[in-house]
């Protein structure tokens, strides 16, 4: 038996122990979006704030927009307010509310009481344009380009920092400050 | 000041390991006999400090202590006590404290249940358990102190235990576990302390074996207590999910028995050497890869703990420094000369190296379906999952083939077998099996079920094969109450397993083809039919228990106008963590089991959503697996083991 | 922020059973909702299938593979849709493809290795046990030798 053949178990392992500090980088709940660099789904549904309106993804199309999935009963959408917020005033940049699963009423107010950051809200009550996007939960942000193609999506509170990230992705986009 | 006291008497612990670890090694390489002889008492010290800071954490729960952080996130003062005290194992730090309590217990018995070994022998291994046991501790102390304290304003109360782990399952599931774990470090020590004395012979897996049996024993019943603690606990019925934390469990098991197998071929005919080394440092690495995986928060999973990639990073640096460390030593030191005795082509050896084979690949399945996720993402793949279709598509295959060679194997003869011989054996148990197989399915079932078809007929192959084996003992003995009393406990450990591996085996078939589910809307006076029995809905009412208040069901079960059960599944709500659990109402039997659980109420006429499982022979799961621990247990106490040798002990 | 999104999840993710009631009047069709939302992982989920968990998307997915399954959409479509939407996680038995064929070939493969080489071993133990056959016998001048070195010893 050939003594290099018994050095097989320990180069074995130290491959394994290669990826397994790899892996300690790694989040493995953090899920990316199945479609990233595809198309956002087409999709007819109300607004939240008139009713009588229908909103179509001709909306989101024409310019770089952010859509930002919240809802009422998401204690982390409440943190994240104040940041988007302070989002669109500093920037050009659109944000779209993608209102998940919610009841129009609580959303309103919520809404009125807390300040509207977004260009116009998207009422997805019963959650099939979300599931159609990928989402699995809130809060989520997508960036879409101007042909309405998903560029990225960050999963939970945007803070200072990703505000950060996100607009180094805007600005290769060219959207203008 | 008593966990101040704990944490002491930690770190005491800690100095006695790092001299265990160093001086009896120093002085088994230098043949100094009195640094060998620290080896007893300094193990004998470490576990003192180990039983100490253990109960001063177990009594920093009992008087509700909840200064310290550990108690204040696992404790409540509503909690029954006997949740309080398991709850000391709840979370990461105080798991890990058991694990390394449970290590300076097993370090303490090889020093005193050693008196047959040569004095450098239990000098190395002791001090390879003692660098075990120093990276341990100092794992402990370093990043994961069960001792820290919210001062100088600490929490009223507690944050409860998780609901689920409520439970009896939690009392007894994790220590046998531990026990299993660590316990191979024993083979393991054992393994690293032959190839470090060069003194590779038989003798060494003669002193091997039983710690090994024992702890694999131990790991089994673990396993087992796991299984039946989720079926009963979780509310869907599951017992197995292929889930990383689970799957951790079961690979040093596969491995174990790989090894025991082969400890046992080393002792009797002094061949697989390198091989049997080989498993003793992949059964124990196996041991703390699972460790890693459950801690550092690589891989998803509803066991996993609180995970903290930079624990995870010092797991690492242990991981590489123990296995890393004892493969270079194998590499270098791992006999590439031909053993003493040789074997032909069919012979006992060569098939039970081929069980070794089949083991090996499963423990290799589980391990490359649990990692692959991580592989596939660290290469920048994506995310993907691999879950129960994969193993149970490659596992089921693999275990079958060996299943069918564990019956082969027992009618082959050491050294040389002839295949008429074998024949012979085998040929009535073959008949039998395939007969009883296909009979089975229309007798119980409804007609021909192939898998029904090959589980059973492969596990009454192996009792049928392991009867056979056994009434040829019978042949040439005058008596037979004499011959059973000849009968070594090893042997009736043996085929105490080998049944528990074919009623597990039957468990696993007859619960997978004929279990039956259904979820319905009941409303009350509902009846419901499944499986013969009918379950009538007589409403649901409030209860209170000691930290919780429930919905609780009552359903009338008869099978055939007679009464059989009134089963009351709850819907629990936890007090202080606010969470609700489903607490399944079981009708246990032998043969089935009929399993109630409770979900939502469902509109205002007090109807509830009700799912009725009923699982044909779950139990036989279960049994199966106490029977191999039992199996396993029974042959330590081995005349051979006991005898004090005054033999020469035979030089490699 | 990760861990307060990860906080959040773990306190609306409860500890109990799932149970629906979604009535079928096709059993071939209740039978593939139970394989489907097993096979299915939820994609929020600490490793739990779509039939066992709780969570809000679970039972939307739930819905939706009920909704498509009354549509008599094929298993193949139920699939594809998910995965369009989720990827390849939402997979509990992983394609067969380029990415995972170490993974579903392995085993087999190593199986065999391990097999193969249990016979070159053996063959080669035997193989050397033929060799040591082949010692010549001493012929009697060299006996006669070896007695003289004997005798030579004794003496000493």
């Amino acid at each position: 038996m050939p003594r290099v053949l018994l050095f097989i178990p320990l180069v074995l392992f130290i491959t394994l122990s290669f990826f397994l500090w790899k892996g300690l980088s790694i989040d493995p709940r953090a899920l990316p979006s199945a479609l990233i660099d595809k198309p956002f789904p087409d999709f007819k549904v109300e607004a939240l704030l008139q009713s009588e309106r229908f909103l179509t993804k001709a909306d989101i199309v024409g310019r770089p927009v952010l859509v930002n999935v919240w809802a009422t009963w998401c204690p982390s959408c409440r943190q994240e307010h104040e940041q988007l917020l302070r989002m669109a005033q500093e920037s050009k940049i659109k944000i779209i509310g993608l209102n998940y699963k919610d009841e129009r009423q609580a959303a309103t107010q919520w809404l009125q009481q807390l300040g509207n950051p977004y260009a116009f809200n998207i009422y997805d009550e019963a959650g099939m344009l979300g599931l159609d996007l990928g989402v699995y939960g809130a809060p989520e942000t997508y960036l879409l380009d101007a042909q309405g193609v998903v560029r990225h999506r960050h999963i939970g509170v945007i803070t200072e920092q990703t505000w950060l990230d996100i607009q180094l992705l805007i600005e290769s986009l060219g959207v203008n400050k | 000041m008593i966990p101040e006291l704990g944490e002491f008497a930690l770190i005491l612990a800690l100095g006695f390991s790092l001299i265990l670890a160093v001086i009896p090694l120093y002085g088994a390489a230098s043949l100094n006999s009195l640094w060998m002889e620290y080896a007893r008492p300094l193990a004998k010290a470490q576990f003192t400090f180990m039983l100490i800071s253990f109960i001063c954490l177990g009594y920093a729960f009992a008087v509700d202590d909840f200064s310290v952080q550990y108690v204040a996130n696992h404790s409540n003062s509503q909690l029954p006590m006997q949740f309080k005290l398991s709850a000391i194992w709840g979370g990461h730090e105080g798991s890990l404290l058991l694990w390394a309590f449970i290590l300076s217990g097993w370090t303490l018995a090889v020093s005193l249940f050693s008196r047959d070994l040569p004095l450098d022998m239990l000098a190395r291994v002791l001090g390879v358990m003692g660098i075990i046991a120093t990276g341990f501790i100092s794992f402990l102390l370093w990043t994961s102190s069960p001792f820290l304290r919210y001062l100088p304003r600490f929490p009223a109360d507690g944050a409860d235990l998780n609901p689920l782990l409520q439970d009896f399952g939690l009392i007894v599931h994790p220590p046998m576990l531990y026990m299993g774990y660590v316990g191979f470090s024993v083979a393991f020590s054992f393994a690293i302390a032959a190839l470090l004395s060069g003194r590779l012979d038989a003798a060494w897996a003669r002193w091997s074996r039983p710690w090994t049996n024992i702890a694999w024993a131990f790991l089994g019943a673990g396993i087992t207590l796991g299984s039946w603690w989720a079926y009963y606990e979780l509310g869907w019925g599951g017992w197995w999910f292929w889930d990383p934390v689970e799957n951790a469990s079961l690979m040093p098991w596969l491995v174990g028995t790989a090894l025991l197998h082969s400890l046992a071929v080393t002792e009797k005919r002094g061949v697989f050497k390198s091989w049997t080394l080989l498993l003793a440092i992949f059964a124990f690495s196996l041991s703390l890869l699972g460790t890693f995986l459950v801690r550092s928060g690589v891989l998803t999973s509803v066991h996993a703990f609180a995970s903290d990639p930079e624990r995870g990073f010092f797991i690492l640096v242990l991981l590489l420094l123990t296995i890393g460390g004892s493969l270079t030593l194998y590499a270098f030191k791992a006999p590439s000369v031909k053993s003493e005795s040789s074997f032909g082509w069919l012979s006992r050896e060569m098939l039970l190296l081929i069980n070794n084979v089949f083991l090996v690949v499963m423990a290799v399945t589980v391990l490359l379906g649990t990692l692959y996720p991580l592989l596939i993402d660290a290469l920048g793949g994506g995310k993907i999952s691999v879950g129960p279709p994969y193993f149970n598509a490659l596992f089921v295959p693999i275990m079958s083939l060996l299943a069918i060679s564990m019956g082969v194997s027992g009618a082959s003869r050491w050294r040389q077998t002839t295949v008429v011989g074998m024949k012979q054996q085998l040929l009535m148990p073959a008949i039998i099996s395939v007969v009883v197989g296909v009979i089975f399915p229309f007798t119980y079932g409804d007609g021909f079920n192939f898998r029904v078809f090959l589980g059973i007929t492969i596990s009454t192959w192996v009792i049928a094969t392991a009867l056979q084996e056994f009434k040829g003992k019978f042949r040439n003995a005058d008596s037979m109450m004499t011959k059973l009393g000849q009968l070594s406990p090893s042997y009736y450990g043996m085929v105490l397993a080998h049944i528990g591996v074919a009623v597990t085996a039957i468990g696993i078939t007859l619960v997978s083809v004929y279990s039956e589910e259904r979820d319905m809307r009941m409303a009350l006076g509902d009846k419901v039919e499944l499986a013969g029995y009918q379950f009538e809905f007589k409403g649901a009412k409030r209860v209170k228990g000691a930290n919780f208040t429930a919905d609780e069901g009552t359903i009338v079960v008869t099978l055939d106008g007679e009464s059989v059960v009134t089963l009351h599944p709850q819907k629990r709500h936890y007090n202080v963590k606010r969470s609700m659990m489903t607490e399944a109402s079981i009708d246990a039997g032998l043969f089935r089991d009929l399993y109630l659980a409770m979900g939502e109420p469902l509109g205002d006429d007090g109807a509830w959503a009700v799912r009725v499982h009923y699982k044909p022979y779950v139990r036989w799961l279960w049994l199966g697996g106490l029977l191999m621990s039992l199996g396993g247990i029974l042959t330590v106490f081995d005349k051979r083991y006991r005898r004090k040798s005054t033999n020469e002990v035979a030089h490699a | 922020m990760v861990r307060f999104f990860v906080v959040f999840l773990v306190l609306i993710s409860n500890a109990y059973a799932a149970i629906d009631t979604y009535e079928f009047k096709d059993k071939s069709k209740e039978h593939r909702f139970h394989d489907l939302s097993a096979d299915m992982r939820c994609p929020k989920c600490q490793n739990q299938n779509l039939a066992d968990s709780n969570a809000a998307i679970a039972q939307d997915l739930k819905q939706k593979i009920y909704l498509m399954l009354e549509a008599d959409k094929t298993d193949t479509e139920i699939v594809d849709y998910m995965v369009a939407r989720y990827g390849d996680f939402v997979l509990y038995e992983p394609r067969f493809n380029a990415q995972n064929a170490v993974l579903w070939l392995g085993p087999i493969v190593l199986l065999v290795l391990g097999l193969l080489m249990v016979i070159w071993l053996t063959r080669s133990r035997n193989k050397a046990k033929q060799d040591n056959k082949s010692i010549p016998e001493l012929d009697a001048k060299q006996q006669q030798q070896l007695q003289d070195v004997l005798n030579k010893d004794n003496k000493v």
